[in-house]
């Protein structure tokens, strides 16, 4: 059984060439249908891996199957095979799992979408080349994938391309995942040069065996963690994941969210002796990337309005705890959390793409609120995932966050300070996400501040026209000489209109500031209403409607999943720390234990509890129950992501650009201007040449002449007599 | 007074100068022909008093292959400039350089 | 490659074969009445589709047990008296090349239709296949210059004659600058020659295994000799600051022109500082590895800056060819096994890729008579199978993982970080740059909305598929499986190796170390004991062998 783990991979390739090259035929729902079963089928041969691998006594679970030679170049040789082991076989089962739901959930989202037959041919390369990452059993093997992987994200993301935001974001993303990428390959580089070989089972195993310089590891394990920062969005290459919320939400919870995102942590795992051999600034370095952008991240998150762009710095910052896990030693915390993390945020993602199609496509979460009433389904399954995210137990992300918070707090309490106020923040604007979304007052047939000028606009220019017009009258009746009897009337209409005029006037100079949520009551129009836009009318007609059960179904086991899937670490004793036992074989000893009590431990589950309270607390008082201004903690740098995307696009733009384009014209001016210059010499030279001839007999004679006189002195002076 | 070699290879030195200036100075293409031939004999002449002092007969071979090169290019040379003043009338020698760079 | 080994089982001379097909061809084609473009076009297409399938028949005859040796040798003298034979071979290292040339001719001689002339454009493609195929095959000196130069003079007239705007000077320019390149190499192989005759006393020999294995210049003379061959390989490859005539050739050649030119022609220097570089100087080589290393780096960073900034699609192309062949120098001057399969790798790679890719600019141009990029735009609504090929050659191009451009290029990094880890570093950082450029000349040109006359062109014609289905099918094929093809390169690169090697004192092929970083223990972990224990019963399959 264990040998069939191809299938895991092949089902997925198979269901894309079948998409690709199929024809026309396979129109929606068929191709729909079709790559769900194929990850469906891929999940049930994962579960049959799994269970072939548990069979096996604990010390016996690694094992490696060969497909044929890859790469057989010198001294290199690098095979397909796959590498089946507790790591790998956890990965696969929640990819394919939670992959298998989101395609369920995309054969409703996609509905009616141009190119849905190349939607799901590019998920199913994407699950392929996800499964060849992790099954992978060596580094080369695993670049495939985390290339694949990337191109995939680049293809999805620019999906809707006509849309230049679009094709941007997709471009970004996979450039700045290059540069990680090159730290990744610097990595197998120095490893072949090391080890004589890149496969998995002979670099751990010496290294594990003690005789690796400590240099050695140290940069073979720095350069897989910028490879790692790249592909999991951490600080400073985090730039591409909000920009990629442009493709369609199915691929921002697949990719963005439960699977690629989580690369780095699965490859830093898998080469945690390399990691452990390496000096000891490195785990310390890794510790404070991901806590530091745990809490960058959760402070612009507080800011956003975008639903997706919430969840996606969300993500960049539970990302941040996972490589604080690794960083402190603790990764079977950061598998856990990488797993239960899949489940609640691909549910929080699934949740926003459905709440994005009952509004129409509106992201705002300006426009929505109260849509429990219109969606129960997914504001249901929503509230489960914001529990699980916001720690509160027994959700599933209480136990694996309380986790990596014990182990922060063991490797040094600045560590677990900046953690435990990430925590804070992240309840607060999750529940801010919530409340915003689901309770409180409808806003979807509120009219938005532009429209709002608009109308003002409107009926200012409107009064105005009116004064003018009156005036025109009063002036036409008066030209007629003598006064007639229209005059007064048409003098009265004029003090009116005027009259009319002041008061709106008046009126607008005093009227409200837009704010930003209307959480009160819909916005005073006042005296514009009836000049308000006709999109308002129809908005107010079109009411939120919940998903089909396509979309609704995954959001249900996803949310079931969330509630029961601590159960798998639970940290009471160790019967009941059934992930740990399980990842043992793959940790080599590595994974570092916990110096402190129960007792410790049992506060800092209280005091992180406590601070998840207290950040739910402060979301409910300024959005729920209006007590606190919320505009205190929705600062323009926090919204703005602290300028810094913006100042990287004014480098790139500005004197990037620059930069370049003074290369390229170097190229025209000075490398081929000197070839350029070459011939122009030679032309030249040429020019001056020509002078002596100018076809003229006579100077050609004297020029013979002259030569013969000369030819003539010299052989004189040179005979000697 | 005795007429020695040297009288005829300063007579042949003093032809051969007078053709060279001959043929420097003036632009009637026709004149500038005679000025060669000129030049060509008076090499002729030093060719055979020469040979006659030393007694050697390559002279008088030499002034052979000359004077036929001589004919041969006044052949052709003479066709040329008749067809060229042909057709303009009063061409000199400054008015041809067609063949210019 | 010391032993020459004569291929058994041979029906015909198929070397020669190769050579003078196409040259025959021509001859044919120039008789033929001129306005019958059809018959023309399916003269020359037949008669290179017969070379191709010679050619493809080569690589299944070849014996890979003895890929060292150069097989199917074919000799005869010429010009005796002056050491001048007819001498063709092909090995490991000139197997694929020949195989290349065979099959991109046949695909760009039916792509593209020239539209005038066409009798003397097939003529002289035609011509021009017949040179490079003696180029690969020539071990002669001089049947191998004249080849060289034979090339160029197709070329200038495919360039002058069907080009675009700026034709002229590009053929000038391109013609000009390579034989001034190969003036000096005229020099250094009459050099080699007679210096070689004096030394040993011998007879006057332009034989180039008989030259290379004697190595009877002295070290000095030997790189000056050297510098000679490498500048006129230099301005062919091109190697940067010897670069600029390759965009202007490259933008005005027509489609076919391009194709030939940046798959086949730009192969000629690099197979000349293979062949006739490392085989023949081994020790300039390795004394002026660093220089060509630098080089070659600084190409590979160049090309690619300078191709963000290019308004005309095709010269985008050409400068992205600038840096795909600054990593085949890296590679070649590693001087290692790894290094060297990769840059031979990456020169059947690129040729099929960018060959690919000039076809599909071509394809682009014929519907939107503009190479402007800021013309172009949205084209994948309209287009969506065109935009898909286009994504897939520009994936290799990028070097994306199974796909052919990654092998080739992982190789010679992995050879080059063996030998000169810095170097490696910096080149890798080249592909980040080449995912700059092309992703966005390829959102300029096929995303964003489609403005006017943008939004009604056609898709992908069957004929064009018929034309890119092969190159993709190799795309794909060698970057998922590239073992047949390293396995036959692999005996005669080792053996190049063992070459430089054996005459270079003090110089041991750089290969991994592994166990060099072992600490304190002494020496390392018993190499592939480490290995084995551990995993011996965790296999599966017994697909992984010790090395």
């Amino acid at each position: 059984m264990l040998d069939a783990v191809w299938l895991v991979p092949a089902l997925p390739l198979a269901g894309f060439l079948v998409l690709t090259f199929g024809g026309r035929r396979l129109r929606e729902p068929i191709a729909g249908w079709l790559a769900t079963g194929c990850m469906a089928s891929s999940f049930v041969a994962t579960l049959g891996v799994f269970l072939a691998l548990v069979g096996r006594p604990s010390d016996d679970r690694r094992w490696v199957t060969t497909l044929f030679e890859w790469v057989p170049a010198g001294d290199l040789r690098v095979d397909a095979g796959f590498l089946v082991d507790p790591l790998s076989v956890t990965m696969c089962l929640f990819i394919t799992g939670v992959g298998a739901l989101i395609h369920l959930y995309s054969i409703g989202y996609m509905h009616g979408d141009d190119g849905y037959r190349r939607f799901f041919a590019y998920l199913n390369l994407f699950a392929f080349s996800m499964l060849v990452l992790v099954l992978g059993d060596n580094l080369l093997l695993t670049f495939l994938g985390w290339e694949g992987v990337g191109a995939c994200s680049y293809l999805l993301i620019s999906f809707w391309f006509t849309d230049e935001a679009n094709a941007t974001a997709g471009k970004k993303a996979f450039v700045t995942n290059r540069i990680g990428d090159w730290g990744f390959m610097v990595a197998i580089f120095l490893t072949f040069f090391t080890f004589g070989s890149i496969a998995y089972v002979d670099v751990l195993d010496t290294t594990a065996a003690g005789t690796v310089a400590t240099s050695t590891a140290t940069v073979i394990a720095v350069m897989l963690f910028v490879g790692a920062i790249g592909k999991s969005a951490q600080f400073p290459l985090y730039l591409w994941l909000p920009d990629a919320m442009a493709g369609p939400t199915p691929v921002s919870a697949l990719i963005h969210a439960a699977t690629m995102v989580t690369s780095g942590i699965y490859l830093l795992t898998r080469v945690n002796p390399i990691i452990a051999d390496a000096a000891d600034w490195v785990p310390t370095l890794i510790a404070w990337t991901g806590a530091g952008t745990a809490l960058f991240a959760a402070t612009i998150a507080v800011a956003q309005r975008d639903i997706k762009k919430v969840l996606a710095y969300s993500t960049i910052s539970q990302l941040g705890y996972m490589f604080l896990a690794v960083g402190c030693g603790a990764y079977v915390a950061a598998v856990f959390h990488m797993v239960t993390h899949a489940f609640f945020k691909a549910l929080l993602f699934l949740g926003s793409g459905s709440v994005i199609h009952g509004m129409n496509g509106d992201q705002d979460m300006a426009h929505y609120g109260g849509l429990r009433r219109f969606m129960p389904v997914t504001a249901g399954t929503f509230v489960v995932g914001w529990l699980a995210i916001a720690g509160v137990p027994p959700f599933a992300g209480f136990w694996s966050k309380d986790e990596i918070l014990a182990f922060a707090w063991n490797e040094s309490p600045l560590l677990w300070a900046v953690g435990l106020v990430t925590a804070v923040l992240t309840a607060f604007y999750m529940t801010r996400q919530v409340v915003l979304t689901f309770f409180g007052r409808g806003r979807f047939a509120d009219p938005r501040p532009a429209e709002v000028e608009a109308a003002w606009e409107a009926r200012l220019a409107e009064v105005d026209a009116t004064v003018e017009a009156a005036k025109q009258t009063v002036a036409a009746e008066t030209d007629n000489g003598q006064p007639a009897e229209g005059l007064e009337a048409a003098e009265q209409a004029l003090a009116a209109a005027r009259a009319e005029q002041a008061t709106l006037r008046a009126a607008a100079d005093v009227r409200p500031e837009p704010s930003g949520f209307a959480l009160e009551a819909a916005p005073d129009v006042g005296p514009v209403a009836d000049a308000l836009p006709d999109e308002v009318a129809v908005r107010a007609e079109h009411h939120p409607h919940e998903s089909p059960r396509s979309m609704t179904l995954p959001l249900v086991v996803l949310a079931a999943l969330s509630v029961v899937g601590g159960l798998v670490q639970l940290p009471f004793s160790s019967t009941t720390k059934r992930l740990e036992h399980w990842l043992e074989p793959t940790l080599f000893h590595n994974e570092v234990h916990l110096t402190i009590g129960a007792g410790t431990l049992w506060i800092l589950a209280v005091v992180a509890v406590l601070g998840g309270v207290v950040g739910i607390g402060v979301a409910v008082a300024a959005y729920a129950a209006r007590r606190v201004d919320h505009r205190l903690f929705e600062q323009p740098v926090l919204a703005d992501a602290w300028r810094l995307d913006r100042a990287v696009s004014r480098f790139m733009g500005g004197p990037g650009r620059a930069g370049f384009e003074a290369v390229a014209r170097f190229d025209e001016a000075v490398v081929d201007g000197a070839v350029d210059g070459v011939a122009t010499l030679v032309r030249k030279e040429a020019g001056l040449l020509r002078r002596f001839h100018n076809g003229l007999v006579r100077t050609y004679a004297v020029g013979i002449g002259v030569g013969a006189v000369g030819l003539v002195a010299w052989f004189l002076s040179r005979s000697s007599f | 007074m005795v007429v020695t070699t040297s009288w005829y290879l300063t007579l042949a030195a003093v032809l051969f100068t007078m053709g060279a200036v001959g043929l420097l100075t003036r632009r009637n293409p026709l004149v500038m022909f005679m000025c060669v031939e000129l030049m060509l004999n008076a090499v002729n002449l030093t060719f055979v008093s020469l040979g006659a002092d030393l007694g050697d007969l390559s002279g008088q071979l030499a002034v052979f292959f000359v004077l036929v090169v001589a004919a041969a290019e006044v052949v052709v040379g003479l066709a040329i400039i008749v067809a060229i003043t042909r057709r303009r009338q009063g061409a000199t020698a400054d008015d041809l350089s067609v063949l210019g760079g | 490659m010391s032993v020459l080994a004569t291929a058994s089982g041979v029906p015909f001379a198929v070397l020669p074969a190769l050579v003078f097909t196409p040259a025959v061809g021509a001859l044919i084609v120039a008789i033929l009445p001129r306005r019958r473009p059809e018959l023309l076009k399916l003269v020359a297409v037949a008669t290179s589709a017969v070379v191709g399938a010679m050619a493809v028949w080569l690589l299944t005859a070849f014996d890979t047990g003895h890929g060292a040796d150069l097989q199917f040798v074919s000799r005869r003298d010429w010009i005796p008296d002056l050491g001048i034979q007819w001498l063709l071979a092909v090995d490991g290292i000139s197997l694929f090349l020949v195989v290349l040339t065979g099959v991109l001719f046949p695909i760009a001689l039916l792509a593209v239709d020239p539209g005038h002339d066409d009798r003397a454009y097939y003529a002289w493609l035609l011509l021009l296949e017949a040179g490079v195929m003696g180029v690969f095959m020539a071990l002669d000196l001089v049947i191998f210059f004249l080849c060289f130069e034979v090339v160029l003079v197709p070329m200038y007239f495919l360039i002058g004659r069907w080009g675009h705007g700026n034709r002229a000077y590009a053929a000038t320019k391109f013609f000009l600058y390579t034989m001034a390149g190969s003036a000096f190499m005229l020099v250094g192989i009459l050099a080699l020659a007679f210096l070689h005759a004096d030394a040993t006393g011998g007879d006057l020999t332009f034989d180039l295994v008989a030259l290379a294995e004697a190595q009877s210049l002295e070290t000095t003379t030997a790189r000056w000799v050297f510098l000679s061959f490498a500048l006129a390989f230099a301005v062919k490859v091109p190697i940067f600051p010897l670069h600029t005539w390759l965009p202007d050739a490259h933008t005005e050649a027509p489609t076919a022109g391009s194709v030939i030119l940046a798959g086949v022609l730009l192969k000629l220097g690099t197979y000349g500082f293979l062949r006739f570089g490392l085989y023949l100087f081994p020790e300039a080589s390795h004394y002026f590895a660093p220089v060509f290393l630098t080089l070659g780096v600084v190409g590979i960073v160049y090309g690619a800056v300078v191709a963000t900034m290019q308004r005309d699609l095709k010269r985008l192309v050409a400068y992205s060819s600038v840096a795909h062949l600054g990593f085949i120098v890296l590679g070649t001057f590693s001087l290692n096994t790894e290094g060297l399969e990769g840059s031979l790798l990456q020169m059947v790679n690129h040729g099929v890729s960018t060959g690919a890719l000039f076809l599909l600019v071509g394809m682009i141009y014929e519907r939107c008579h503009t190479r402007q990029i800021d013309k172009l735009g949205g084209l994948q609504k309209p287009a969506p199978i065109l935009a898909a090929v286009f994504t897939v050659v520009m994936l290799s191009s990028i070097g994306l993982p199974g796909l052919n451009g990654f092998v080739g290029e992982f190789l010679i990094l992995v050879g080059a970080f063996n030998a000169h880890r810095w170097w490696a570093v910096a080149a890798a950082g080249g592909v980040i740059l080449a995912a700059l450029y092309l992703l966005w000349a390829y959102q300029r040109v096929f995303h964003g909305p489609a403005e006017g006359d943008n939004a009604s062109v056609s898709d992908l014609r069957l004929r064009e598929g018929l034309v890119l289905a092969p190159l993709l099918v190799l795309i794909v094929g060698m970057g998922v499986y590239p073992k047949p093809v390293i396995e036959r390169m692999e005996p005669a690169v080792d053996a190049l190796v063992a070459h430089v090697e054996a005459h270079v004192e003090g110089f041991t092929e750089p290969t991994s170390r592994f166990g060099a970083d072992v600490e304190a223990g002494g020496d390392h972990v018993g190499g592939s004991d480490g290995h084995s224990d551990g995993h011996g019963e965790d296999h599966g399959d017994a697909g992984e062998d010790d090395h």
